[in-house]
């Protein structure tokens, strides 16, 4: 039995409604554990100032520099004492989850079982960087806890200037779109960079993404430093079967309305089935006994859309690979910036393609330590130094798949134009 | 006294392979297709004929032990000892058969998860810590989330909007919640208030200048003190100064405000992906159940359900209907804050004859 419970008539109103409660279940925990009734109490002295309460600290566990969140109340009686004593700690250990957030039972309920012994028992599914947070553990117990967790084979997460905690989609696992082995990926980056993981010596935080098709599920593009996105070279797979399986359902005015009209490259129109373009870059499949869809693959830029409404009947090509996009991160400072194309594609099957693939991201991320200034992320490391300066560093070539269009001003020195049209040339050569 | 050994950490990060449901394994990189029997179910098939069943439940994110063990305890009995959680903290049970479906969603929904959150629905919203447990927090997280989706839980268990709909809140501007077809946001309205005796002490002054975005910050002294002072014509609220400086308080009981903007996307199906823009601002931190809010979110996503056509995201709809549209469909006030007037953001702007009417 714990101690007896502070009033909570703002957290109350919390308990109604149709959503699962978070209220209700710290009130379970408050049945059992003295911590989760002083939450309670903190928590509901939020409500009523309407301000946060908690400060940062330093605290972490024995060899990393990282992946505690210290939080101590500063709720406090006149004479220093905590109000809230037993929620007066609170850290949260941020944990990573096996990639894809898949779980067996036994292995979820032994992590309550640490939980419930080491700390609140209170469990976020998941934090949004992707860890799954354990919050609430006295400072004595942050140590025993992780041991605990550790001994079942899980890593803490990382916090501050530091690599930060991966995610990748369901991909492979469960997604017929899926154009790489996205958890496979996802292991050996955070396995490469550990040490950028767990003792925090970057500028500032980094974090890598991996979506397993432009779909993008994991948001990869605004929300990280480096995206990693699947694709396809050759053209869109179909299905006649379930192309006629899907037209026979749907009908002529969503094909045209919801499909073909929402090409953003207007790559797909409707032919008369057996008068479809002969072409090496052509997809086609019959709809019905005399309609045909024809897809350009050479205009299709891969969003995904056509593929998403008719599943099955369309599908990603076979020549698969990823798309790289650099730079990603919300507002601070600069405002928020959208990764973009670093490499339009590079084949991610082989042994040797993985290779290539961890020497790219150990590049990116030594440029990152050197040059970035403090507390300054990719992408606004990038805007001051110029994509041009930023591929040379990483030994990238330039591609017109990174712009959107050329410059539009004439402000810069061209002084050197005729080298690099050799370089063009050689490129082109090289192709 | 013996000295307690000190343990090293095992470091490294696992397989996920053992976390597999079987039929997520053997037929790993090789489905086909999907389709969705119902809300909340996915039904994938692979090239090889095998299918799984997958029911979607939303959960509050922040769970007691409890709820963890008696969603294990539904895994276990109902589904295969498999499960695994989407981004937006929805768990789904995969299973091998689909007489196991129906026994499965009931047994959920009995137990108050509801099965939802697939295809054209509204999902759970991306959330962040709020004051259940972060240093800066303007408002909660988790309790906002629970009065929203208290509100949404029938547009979460049906799929009748024009396409998906992703939603997030975050607690304070950094927007840990991250961008979404309608994202929730404090706004402060007021530029710190700097408690001087505690500034040389905590902050590093030289730090906190460079964090401004407007280079509003200056050193000077206070009662012969090393502080900070903020040039406060320029300063625009953002409260970047505030962590790396906690006497800097932005945090005010009626300075901060709500705003909600729209039209965010991370895919790159059809348009390529956008950020979310300004709608409303100046809603109350209204707790615990933050009505305002949520009466302006339900508005938006009315209109949206009305208006939308199939297949088009938010932003979609909106560059169909035009931004004066939207305002006159959501009834929702246009004001100058909503031009950008931030570095670059003249590309904002309408340089052309195109204008609605
Ligand atoms: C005292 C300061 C901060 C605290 C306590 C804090 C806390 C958090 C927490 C708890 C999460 C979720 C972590 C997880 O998933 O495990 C998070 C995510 C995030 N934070 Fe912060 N944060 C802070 C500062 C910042 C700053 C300065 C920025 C931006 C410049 C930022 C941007 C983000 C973003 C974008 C995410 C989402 C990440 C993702 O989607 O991968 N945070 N933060
Ligand atoms: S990003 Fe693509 S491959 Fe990954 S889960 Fe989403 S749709 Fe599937
Ligand atoms: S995937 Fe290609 S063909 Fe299909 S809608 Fe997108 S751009 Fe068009
Ligand atoms: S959005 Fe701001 S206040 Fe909320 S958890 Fe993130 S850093 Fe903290
Ligand atoms: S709130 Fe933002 S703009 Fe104002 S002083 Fe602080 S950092 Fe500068």
């Amino acid at each position: 039995m714990a101690k007896p419970m502070h009033d909570t008539p703002n957290l109350d109103e919390l308990e109604k409604g149709p959503w699962p409660s978070f209220v209700t279940g710290l009130k379970r925990l408050a049945k059992e554990n003295d911590m989760a009734v002083d939450l309670l109490g903190q928590l509901e002295h939020s409500y009523q100032t309407r301000l946060g309460h908690w400060k940062g600290g330093t605290l972490g566990v024995v060899g990393y520099g990282g992946g505690v969140i210290p939080r101590f109340s500063e709720i406090k009686n006149p004479d220093g004492s905590y109000r809230f004593p037993d929620a007066g700690e609170f850290h949260t250990l941020r944990i990573m989850p096996p990639a894809g957030m898949h779980y067996d039972t036994g292995t979820l309920r032994q992590l309550c079982d640490v939980w419930q012994k080491h700390g609140s028992g209170l469990i976020a599914l998941h934090g949004q960087s992707g860890d799954i947070m354990f919050q609430g553990a006295s400072s004595e117990n942050v140590q025993k806890a992780f041991d605990e967790f550790n001994e079942m084979g899980f890593d803490l997460g990382g916090a501050g200037p530091a690599l930060r905690t991966s995610a990748s989609c369901i991909g492979a696992a469960r997604c017929e779109q899926s154009c790489y082995d996205e958890a496979r990926t996802h292991h050996l980056v955070i396995n490469k960079f550990l040490d950028e993981l767990h003792r925090p010596a970057l500028p500032y935080k980094f974090k890598f993404k991996f979506s397993g098709c432009p779909n993008d599920c994991m948001n990869s593009i605004q929300r990280s430093d480096f995206a990693t996105i699947g694709t396809w070279r050759d053209n869109i797979r179909t299905d006649e079967a379930l192309a006629k399986k899907w037209f026979a359902k749907h009908g002529m005015n969503e094909l045209v309305n919801d499909v073909i009209g929402m090409c953003p490259t207007r790559a797909i129109q409707i032919k008369d089935a057996g008068a479809v373009a002969k072409d090496g870059h052509v997809s086609s499949v019959n709809v019905s006994d005399t309609q045909a869809l024809e897809i350009d693959n050479k205009s299709c830029v891969r969003c995904m859309h056509c593929i998403n409404v008719m599943t099955g009947a369309l599908q990603v090509g076979k020549d698969k690979g990823v798309t790289i996009l650099i730079g990603g991160k919300s507002v601070l400072k600069i405002g928020a910036t959208m990764g973009s194309v670093i490499v339009p594609f590079m084949p991610l099957n082989t042994d040797e393609d993985y290779e290539n693939y961890l020497d790219l991201a150990q590049r990116v991320m030594d440029f990152f330590a050197e040059n970035a200034l403090e507390h300054e992320r990719t992408g606004e490391m990038i805007e001051r130094i110029g994509l041009a300066n930023f591929l040379e560093g990483i030994e990238v070539d330039i591609d017109p798949n990174m712009i959107n269009r050329p410059r539009m001003n004439p402000y810069t020195n061209m002084v050197g134009w005729d080298e690099e049209v050799a370089k063009a040339e050689a490129r082109k050569a090289a192709a | 006294m013996a000295q307690p050994q000190i343990r090293k950490p095992i470091e490294g990060f696992f397989d996920n392979k053992k976390f597999l449901h079987p039929k997520f394994a053997a037929n790993y990189g090789n489905w086909k297709y999907h389709d969705r029997p119902r809300p909340g179910v996915l039904h994938h098939v692979s090239n090889t004929g095998d299918e799984v069943w997958s029911v979607r439940a939303g959960t509050q994110r922040q769970m007691d032990h409890y709820t963890v063990r008696k969603l294990c305890d539904i895994v276990d009995n109902f589904g295969e000892g498999f499960c695994r959680f989407t981004i937006r903290s929805n768990i789904e049970i995969p299973v091998s058969s689909e007489a196991k479906v129906a026994p499965l969603v009931a047994e959920l929904e009995n137990n108050g998860f509801p099965v939802g959150g697939t295809g054209n629905s509204v999902s759970m919203v991306a959330h962040t810590q709020g004051w259940l447990h972060c240093d800066i927090p303007g408002t909660d997280a988790s309790g906002v989330v629970k009065s929203m989706m208290d509100g949404l839980i029938e547009e979460f268990k049906h799929e009748e909007m024009p396409n998906r709909v992703r939603l997030s809140t975050s607690c304070c501007e950094i927007n840990c919640g991250g961008q979404a077809d309608i994202a929730v946001v404090v706004q402060y309205t007021k530029p710190p208030k700097i408690n001087h005796d505690l500034v040389a002490a905590i902050c590093e002054r030289p730090t906190v200048v460079a964090r401004c975005p407007v280079a509003a910050i200056r050193p000077t002294i206070v009662n012969g003190r090393p502080s900070l002072e903020v040039d406060e014509k320029k300063c625009v609220c953002c409260g970047a100064c505030y962590p790396p400086c906690p006497p800097m308080q932005i945090n005010d009981r009626e300075g901060n405000k709500i705003a909600i903007w729209v039209g965010g996307k991370n895919s790159n199906a059809r348009s390529k992906p956008t950020f979310h823009k300004l709608v409303a601002a100046g809603l109350p931190n209204n707790a615990p159940r933050w009505p305002e809010v949520n009466a302006v979110v339900k508005k938006i996503l009315m209109a949206y359900k009305e208006d939308g056509r199939p297949w088009e995201r938010m932003a979609d709809w909106i560059d169909r209907i035009g931004w004066p549209r939207f305002f006159e469909k959501t009834g929702l006030p246009f004001t100058k804050y909503m031009i950008d007037d931030w570095r670059g953001g003249r590309v904002n702007l309408n340089a052309s004859a195109h204008v609605r009417f």
